[in-house]
C-alpha cells in the first residue's frame, strides 16, 4: 500500500495535504511566471505573508499536540518558536559580514555598537548553516525537555503549568530585552543579507522560503498525525483524560510527557527558524505571553484535538488580523476578544467540530 | 457727657497709633548706627567692605539681611543727592529703590543718579556664611538648623562663640542636639588632644558626609594615636548605621513593592484561590479601577478625589466582574483551561473599549497634597504615596479577610470552595455566591487600581504588566489562602529589591519568576497549601 492505513482514514488530512500540495505548487507560478500586471499574479508580499501563515501553522500543530491530545496547556510555546527563530536569526546575522553599517568581518553591528571586542561564546558556530539548523532543534528541545523534566516529575499539572509556562516565556522576554545578553536587545536581530548565499530579497528565495515552510508545515502533520496514531497517541489521550489512571495501569506518564513536550517544542522551533528570514526580523517581542496565548486561540478555534483544526484555525485568525489590523484596526481586538469568548462557549470543538460529526470528543 | 474725655483720648491715641503704622517703617533704636555704617561702604575697599559686614552682622536690626542679600546680589546702591544707601528694585536705566534702612520706597530714579557698591566673589561668601548664622537667632527652629547646616558644612572657628551663646538658650531639642553635634565637630580641632578624642567619639554615628569626612581625615591625619582610634571607632560607629539605614530602606522600598503586588493579587486570591477561576481580565479590571480614578479626578478636587474613587471603583469594577461572571464565566465552571480563554478574550475587549473610549494614550492622574511629599521615620525618609498605599494595601487586606471570616457571605463563600455539592445540599445558594465572590474579586482588583493609579501610568496597557506577577504571587503562596498571599507578595517584593543592587532590576525580575518556577516544581501547592480530603483538584 502506497498510503499508510493511518494516514488514509484521515480525511480532512489528505484534504490538507492536498491543499499544501496545490499552493506548493500553484504559489511559485502564480508568483513568478505571471507578469506582476496579471490579475492572478501574487506579489513578493502576498507570498511572504502565505508564507508566515504557514509558520504560525504549525506552531498551533505543536501546541494542538500537547493541548488537544496531551491535555497539557501551554502558555509558553511562542517561547521555543522564538528560540528557533534567534538561532537562525544569529546564522542570519553572520551571514551580513562586512556589509554591516560598521562593517566589522565577525561582529554583529549591535556588538560594534555596544563597544563589544569580540563574539560571546554562544555565537561561536552559528555561522555554520548546518550547526544553526541543529540549534534550532537542539536549543527549544532542550529548554523544553529540562523544563520539562522537572515540571511533570514534581507533577505540576493544569492551570498551575499554565501559569509557570507563561513566566517562563516572560522571564526570556526580560532577559532578552537585556542588552547585555548579547541577543540584540530591543532590536532584536535585523537587516539579514542573504541566506546560503543567495540575496534574502529576492524573489526566488522567498518562493524557497515558502516551499520549505510548505514541506515543513506538511513534515509536522505527518509526524504530529502519526504519533497520535500510534499506541503512543493513546497513551497521550489517557493522560489527557484521566492522568492518574494511566499512571495506575502502568504508563510512565512523566516520560511520555516529556518526549511529547520536547517534540513539541522542537517543532515550534522550525517554525521559528523559517519565520524569521521571511518577515525579515526576530526581536523579544515575540516572547511576550501574548503570543502564546494567541497561538492557543488559534488551537481552540480551530479545534482543538485535531491537528487540521490547528492549520485552519491559525491561517484563518491570521488572515483575519492582517485584512482587520489593516481595514479596521479599532475592531480587531473586540473581534479576536469576541471570538475567543464565542468559541469557548459556543464551539467548544472549535470550527472542525461543525464539519464533523461527533467522533473525537473530548 | 461724662464719657466724652475717655473716648477722646482713645481716638487720640488711635491716630497716633496709625500716624505711627503710616508713616515711615517703624523706626528701630539701632538704625542711626545702621545708616552711619552704610556710609561708610561708600568708600571702602574689599578689606573694608569685609570688615563693615562683620560690623553689620553683630546689630540687631531685622533690615540687616535684606541689606546683606541686596549687596550680594550687587542691587545695594549710594544716592548721592541726598547722601543714603538705597536698594534698587528690578533692572534697567529707570529702577525703583528703597531706602536701605527704613524699607520706605523711594520711587524711580535714573540709574545714573546711582553709585553701585560692588561686591566680590570672597565678599559673596562672606554674607551667605553670615547671613546663615544670622538665622541662629531667628525665631523659626528650621531657619536656627539651617545655619547650623552650614556651620557644620564650613566649620569656622570664629562662629564657636555664637553656636555656644546659642546653645546656652535653646529650647528646642532636635536644635540643641545639632548644636551639640557642630561643636563637638568645632572641638575636632582643638589644640588638646582629649578634646579632639572625646569629639571624636561624639560624632560618631552622625550621618552627615561633612562630619564622615572631617572623622575620616581625623582618623587619617591626627597627630594623636588616640584621637586616631576614637576617629576610627566613630566611623565604624558610623557605618554600622549607614548600612543599618541602607538596610531599613531596602526594607521600605521591597515592602513597598510587596504591597503593590499584594494589592494586585489579593483580587487574584478571591477568583482563583477560592473560587478556582483563572481570570486573565483581572489587570483589566484593575485598569478600570485607574480609569474611575482618573474620571472622578475630572469631576472633583484632587485632594477629595481618592476618598470618593475608591467605594466608586470597587462598584463599577465589582459590577463588570458579576457580569462577566454571569455572562460567561458560570458557563465554564470545571473547566479551568477554557475559562483563561475566554477571559483573555474579555480582557482583550476591556483593554480595546478603554482604548477606544478613552483614546490609547495615558491618562495622568494626580496625586492629592496629602500623598506628596516625604515622611521621616528616624534618620529614614520614605515617600509619603508609598507609605500611604502600604496602609491601603494592610487595610483592604484586614477587611477582606474580615468579610470571609466573619460575615455570611463569606461563611457561603468558604463553603463553596470547600465542598460545592455538600454547600448547595446545606441550602447555600452556590450560583448567587459565585456571582458575589467574583464581584468582590473584581471589586478587590478596582480598589487595587485606585493605588496603582497613583504609582504608575493610567492607560490601556496598566493590567497586562501585572497579570503575570500577580498570579505568581498567588500561585506561590498558595492557592486558596489570603495569608499566604500576603506573605508570598512582601517575600517577593523584599527579594525583589535586595537583589536589585547586586543584579539590576530586570536581572531581579528574572530571578524571581526563575526562582518561583523552580519553587513550584518543589511545593506545586504554593507555601501554604490548602488542607483537605480531595486527593485532586
Amino acid at each position: 500500500m502506497l498510503i499508510p492505513r493511518w494516514l488514509l482514514s484521515d480525511r480532512a488530512g489528505l484534504v490538507l495535504l492536498a491543499v499544501l500540495a496545490i499552493l506548493g505548487i500553484g504559489v511559485p507560478i502564480l508568483s513568478l511566471w505571471t507578469p506582476p500586471d496579471h490579475p492572478l499574479h501574487l506579489s513578493a508580499y502576498t507570498v511572504t505573508l502565505l508564507g508566515k501563515y504557514l509558520c504560525y501553522a504549525l506552531l498551533a500543530v505543536a501546541v494542538d499536540l500537547v493541548w488537544g491530545y496531551m491535555g497539557i496547556l501551554s502558555l509558553g510555546h511562542a517561547a521555543f518558536f522564538a528560540l528557533g527563530g534567534y538561532c537562525f536569526g544569529m546564522y542570519l546575522m553572520r551571514q551580513i559580514g562586512t556589509r554591516g553599517v560598521y562593517g566589522d568581518p565577525v561582529l554583529p553591528d549591535f556588538m560594534v555598537f555596544l563597544n563589544w571586542k569580540e563574539l560571546p561564546w554562544y555565537w561561536y558556530g552559528f555561522d555554520h548553516f548546518s550547526f544553526a539548523l541543529l540549534m534550532v532543534l537542539v536549543v527549544p528541545g532542550l529548554l523544553a525537555f529540562v523544563f520539562g523534566w522537572f515540571a511533570f516529575r514534581s507533577r505540576v499539572s493544569g492551570v498551575y503549568l499554565s501559569i509557570i509556562t507563561q513566566a517562563l516565556t516572560y522571564a526570556l522576554m526580560l532577559a532578552f530585552f537585556r542588552n547585555e545578553m548579547g541577543f540584540g536587545g530591543n532590536n532584536g536581530l535585523t537587516d539579514f543579507k542573504d541566506v546560503l548565499g543567495y540575496p534574502i530579497h529576492d524573489d526566488g528565495t522567498r518562493i524557497v522560503l515558502f516551499i520549505l515552510s510548505i514541506l515543513a508545515l506538511a513534515g509536522g502533520y505527518l509526524l504530529c498525525r502519526w504519533l497520535v496514531s500510534t499506541r503512543m497517541g493513546r497513551v497521550l489521550v489517557a493522560i489527557r483524560d484521566a492522568e492518574d489512571r494511566a499512571r495506575f495501569l502502568g504508563y510512565r506518564v512523566e516520560q511520555v510527557k516529556v518526549l511529547v513536550f520536547t517534540l513539541s517544542a522542537m517543532l515550534a522551533g522550525i517554525a521559528g527558524a523559517l519565520y524569521v528570514p521571511q518577515v525579515g526580523i526576530i526581536n523579544p517581542g515575540e516572547f511576550a505571553p501574548i503570543n502564546s496565548i494567541e497561538a492557543v486561540i488559534w488551537v481552540a478555534v480551530g479545534g482543538r484535538g485535531t491537528l487540521v483544526g490547528a492549520v485552519v484555525g491559525a491561517v484563518l485568525i491570521n488572515y483575519a488580523k492582517s485584512w482587520l489590523t489593516g481595514a479596521l484596526p479599532e475592531v480587531w481586538l473586540f473581534a479576536l476578544g469576541g471570538l475567543f469568548v464565542a468559541v469557548t462557549l459556543l464551539l467548544p470543538r472549535g470550527l472542525i467540530g461543525l464539519l464533523r460529526p461527533r467522533e473525537t470528543t473530548t | 457727657m461724662p464719657s466724652c474725655i475717655p473716648v477722646r483720648a482713645w481716638l487720640a491715641a488711635c491716630m497716633l497709633a496709625l500716624a505711627a503704622l503710616c508713616g515711615s517703617p517703624a523706626a528701630y533704636a539701632g538704625d542711626d548706627e545702621l545708616s552711619a555704617t552704610l556710609i561708610q561702604f561708600r568708600d571702602a575697599d574689599f578689606d573694608g567692605k569685609t570688615e563693615l559686614v562683620e560690623k553689620l552682622v553683630v546689630l540687631d536690626n531685622p533690615r540687616v539681611a535684606v541689606i546683606l542679600n541686596a549687596l550680594s546680589d550687587s542691587r545695594l546702591y549710594f544716592q548721592e543727592d541726598p547722601g543714603r544707601v538705597v536698594i534698587g528694585l528690578g533692572d534697567g536705566s529707570e529702577i525703583t529703590i528703597e531706602d536701605a534702612v527704613t524699607g520706605a520706597a523711594l520711587g524711580q530714579v535714573g540709574k545714573r543718579d546711582l553709585d553701585r557698591i560692588t561686591a566680590n566673589n570672597r565678599l559673596r561668601s562672606l554674607i551667605e556664611d553670615r547671613l546663615a548664622s544670622l538665622g541662629l537667632s531667628s525665631a523659626d527652629p528650621s531657619q536656627r538648623r539651617a545655619a547650623i547646616d552650614v556651620f557644620l558644612r564650613n566649620p569656622d572657628p570664629a562662629g564657636v562663640p555664637r553656636l555656644q551663646a546659642r546653645l546656652a538658650v535653646e529650647t528646642d531639642a532636635k536644635t540643641r542636639q545639632l548644636l551639640t553635634v557642630a561643636l563637638a565637630l568645632a572641638d575636632l580641632a582643638n589644640p588638646d588632644a582629649t578634646v579632639r578624642a572625646k569629639a571624636a567619639t561624639d560624632l560618631g554615628g552622625q550621618l552627615q558626609p561633612e562630619i564622615r569626612g572631617r572623622l575620616a581625615k581625623a582618623a587619617a591625619e591626627d597627630s594623636d594615636p588616640a584621637v586616631r582610634e576614637a576617629a576610627q571607632r566613630a566611623l565604624s560607629h558610623t557605618q554600622f548605621r549607614l548600612q543599618m539605614l541602607g538596610w531599613a530602606e531596602t526594607l521600605f522600598f521591597g515592602l513597598s513593592l510587596g504591597s503593590v503586588l499584594i494589592l494586585a493579587a489579593i483580587g487574584l486570591a478571591v477568583t482563583f484561590g477560592v473560587m478556582g477561576v483563572i481570570n486573565m481580565a483581572h489587570g483589566e479590571l484593575m485598569m478600570l479601577g485607574a480609569y474611575t480614578t482618573w474620571l472622578v479626578q475630572q469631576w472633583l478636587p484632587v485632594n477629595w478625589s481618592l476618598p470618593v474613587a475608591v467605594p466608586l471603583a470597587f462598584l463599577v469594577t465589582a459590577l463588570v466582574g458579576i457580569a462577566i461572571e454571569r455572562g460567561v464565566i458560570r458557563f465554564l465552571y470545571g473547566r479551568p483551561l477554557e475559562t483563561l480563554l475566554a477571559t483573555f478574550g474579555i480582557s482583550l475587549i476591556l483593554q480595546q473599549a478603554v482604548r477606544t473610549i478613552f483614546s490609547p494614550l495615558n491618562r495622568s492622574v494626580s496625586a492629592p497634597d496629602w500623598m506628596s511629599g516625604t515622611f521621616a521615620i528616624g534618620p529614614l525618609e520614605v515617600t509619603m504615596n508609598r507609605l500611604v498605599i502600604l496602609g491601603f494595601c494592610i487595610a483592604v487586606f484586614a477587611l477582606l479577610w474580615l468579610a470571609l471570616q466573619r460575615t455570611r457571605l463569606g461563611l457561603e463563600v468558604r463553603a463553596v470552595s470547600q465542598n460545592r455539592a455538600m454547600a448547595r445540599a446545606m441550602g447555600v445558594p452556590s450560583a448567587r455566591v459565585d456571582a458575589l465572590t467574583f464581584g468582590l474579586g473584581s471589586g478587590v482588583a478596582g480598589v487595587a487600581g485606585v493605588a496603582l493609579s497613583q504609582l504608575t501610568n493610567v492607560g490601556p496597557n496598566l493590567g497586562q504588566s501585572y497579570i503575570v506577577d500577580s498570579f505568581m504571587v498567588v500561585v506561590f503562596g498558595g492557592v486558596g489562602n489570603l495569608w499566604g498571599t500576603l506573605v508570598a507578595g512582601l517575600s517577593l517584593g523584599v527579594a525583589n529589591k535586595v537583589l536589585e543592587p547586586w543584579t539590576g532590576a530586570v536581572l531581579a525580575k528574572i530571578v524571581v519568576l526563575v526562582f518561583l518556577i523552580l519553587f513550584i516544581q518543589k511545593r506545586p501547592r504554593g507555601l501554604f497549601p490548602q488542607r483537605g480530603r480531595a486527593a485532586e483538584v
